[in-house]
């Protein structure tokens, strides 16, 4: 199975796109390298902006370029673009309701090592609560590829979060997906399993555990988190006993606390969320996918207990 | 027709009073110290025709200081944005006239009121226009209070890398912030060489006199950006507000009220 980062997927797309289409162009803040931008920028310096190293002036700055017809993408670490800039974000790009596309990358525990400073466990929270952001975390290269060619094509504000790491694909070359909706990455009738981001691939391994083990799981790749596809909740508790959230975000107001919301109106189901805490211990970003419960075997565990208590 | 922009200026004050009066709302202190900069740029420096079109090549107008909306508000309505009767639903239930410029409102290219947030913009549009449209110049309305915002300085060293020579930054020197004088609260000077050392070429205006402003934002220098240090007086045109900065915020009792109306009107017939 291939092996490709969702940011080099992202940044490989947008220049393809960008060499056909002079209005798309990139900003960076001192993280060319990072985001894996620096093809772009020896390739078409006119269509890019380095900002340096602030975020601010970054997201601002694209706000007033979209403003100009340009068809913009800030880049840089999420650990900065969510925090630094958030009062740009909320007033330049959301409540203006400006042609920007936000693209964080090496979001969540990706940085590992490199400890809480650079970790991004808030931005599905503190993006949810702003008005006018649409927000999606692709779950591997396939969805990433389709998500930034939609981007480009689509007009107002979106949040995308990826991570830094080489993913396995969870899908194959050429796959659809609709925007707002789940996908459903297997269909099930016992329990559901719904993931975003770089845990949808741990949740359809704990999918072909749970069914060695009788048990019939629907996995749904919530990769659109705002909107969310509210319709595909209301069905995972209508059609199965119990939801299992998972993602790479704190529990406290993220892709859990969103499916909760809508379940909890229904109240048919329990949901139980597997997440971040407040604060993370330092390791690798498959340390701690594994010391914290993102892996398939705590997500079939999780699931079957839930539905058989 | 050589307009009096002094008169007209006056006139935009008597507006922004009644506003700021009835609807017990508004930043009258830094309404009326912008106001010969705003009267400059719609009457005299942009064409005006050109963003009622909302040309791609128009000029950009941003009010980084967003609080002092009301004045912005009356130059709009003046120059046919809206209706002036509209003036009058200043930040009534349900109104687009809020206290900060919101994006709904015919003319106003971007929503402001959170302070640091207009260069950045007007440093993005400044670059987007360059090659394109290099006729087409960004102005941004400035207070000197919001220099402490770091985000501004951030927008200062970009607007120098790029050599955005189609920027102008316009910085109401009133010297006062709702909590008393900037070199109290945070020391500015000497701003002039801080402004020089960041890459731009500066110009000293006394802010009070729109020719003067006019004739200030219409300097280029090839490869740098401008910015003008608009040298003010807070609560411009009368002696009861003047140079006082509890009339940040402040609004007028009925007999201040009638005693700023008598001012204004004065300087309108001696304009």
């Amino acid at each position: 199975m291939a092996m490709v980062s969702c940011r080099k997927a992202f940044t490989s797309t947008l220049l393809e796109m960008a060499k056909k289409d002079s209005s798309i162009w990139a900003i960076a803040t001192d993280s060319r390298g990072s985001v894996t931008l620096s093809d772009f920028t020896k390739e078409l310096p006119d269509q890019f902006v380095e900002c340096g190293i602030a975020e601010q002036n970054a997201v601002g700055l694209a706000a007033g370029l979209s403003k100009t017809g340009k068809n913009v993408f800030v880049t840089g670490p999420a650990c900065f673009l969510a925090a630094r800039a958030y009062e740009q974000v909320k007033v330049d790009v959301g409540y203006n309701k400006t042609n920007v596309k936000i693209v964080g990358v090496s979001a969540g525990v990706s940085y590992g090592p490199l400890g809480c400073t650079h970790t991004t466990m808030h931005d599905y929270a503190s993006m949810r609560a702003l008005p006018g952001l649409t927000i999606a975390a692709p779950s591997d290269a396939v969805q990433t590829r389709w998500l930034t060619k939609l981007m480009a094509e689509t007009p107002g504000p979106f949040y995308v979060r990826m991570g830094r790491g080489d993913v396995e694909s969870v899908y194959d070359e050429g796959e659809t997906f609709e925007l707002g909706k789940a996908k459903t990455v297997c269909d099930g009738t016992d329990v559901t399993i719904i993931a975003c981001g770089e845990t949808v691939i741990h949740a359809k391994r704990a999918a072909e555990l749970l069914s060695e083990q009788g048990v019939s799981a629907r996995v749904l790749d919530m990769f659109t988190i705002k909107p969310l596809d509210a319709e595909a909740v209301k069905a995972a508790c209508m059609e199965t006993r119990g939801i299992v959230t998972v993602e790479e975000h704190s529990t406290l107001g993220g892709l859990g606390e969103a499916v909760a919301h809508v379940a909890a109106e229904l109240a048919h189901v329990p949901v139980k969320m597997i997440g971040l805490p407040e604060e993370v211990i330092i390791g690798k970003s498959s340390e701690l996918f594994e010391y914290y419960g993102i892996s398939a075997d705590n997500i079939a565990a999780t699931a079957k207990n839930l539905i058989v208590r | 027709m050589e307009l009096n922009l002094r008169k007209i200026a006056f006139q935009r004050r008597l507006e922004v009073l009644d506003m700021v009066y009835n609807h017990k709302s508004g930043h009258i202190g830094g309404s009326m110290s912008c106001m010969d900069t705003l009267v400059a740029l719609y009457y005299k420096v942009m064409d005006v025709d050109k963003i009622h079109r909302g040309d791609p090549d128009r000029d950009r107008f941003i009010l980084s200081k967003g609080h002092c909306a009301e004045a912005y508000y009356t130059v709009l309505a003046d120059k046919g944005f809206f209706p002036k009767e509209e003036l009058d639903t200043f930040t009534v239930f349900k109104t687009h006239l809020a206290e900060h410029p919101t994006y709904k409102i015919p003319g106003v290219e971007v929503a402001t009121g959170a302070l640091g947030h207009g260069l950045p913009i007007g440093v993005g549009m400044a670059i987007g226009l360059k090659k394109q449209y290099p006729n087409a110049s960004v102005y941004v309305l400035m207070g000197d209070g919001e220099q402490a915002e770091g985000s501004i300085w951030e927008a200062y060293m970009a607007a120098a890398k790029y050599k955005l020579d189609n920027l102008v930054c316009i910085i109401d020197r009133n010297k006062l912030q709702i909590s008393g004088g900037t070199e109290e609260v945070m020391p500015l000077e000497n701003f002039e060489d801080k402004l020089e050392a960041f890459g731009f070429h500066v110009i000293k205006c006394p802010g009070n006199d729109g020719e003067a402003m006019a004739e200030a934002l219409t300097t280029r220098v090839p490869g740098k950006p401008l910015a003008i240090i608009a040298e003010t007086i807070k609560g411009y045109g009368s002696p009861v507000m003047e140079d006082k900065a509890p009339w940040h915020h402040a609004i007028p009792t009925a007999e201040q009220y009638e005693e700023i109306k008598r001012d204004l009107m004065k300087a309108v017939e001696e304009a």
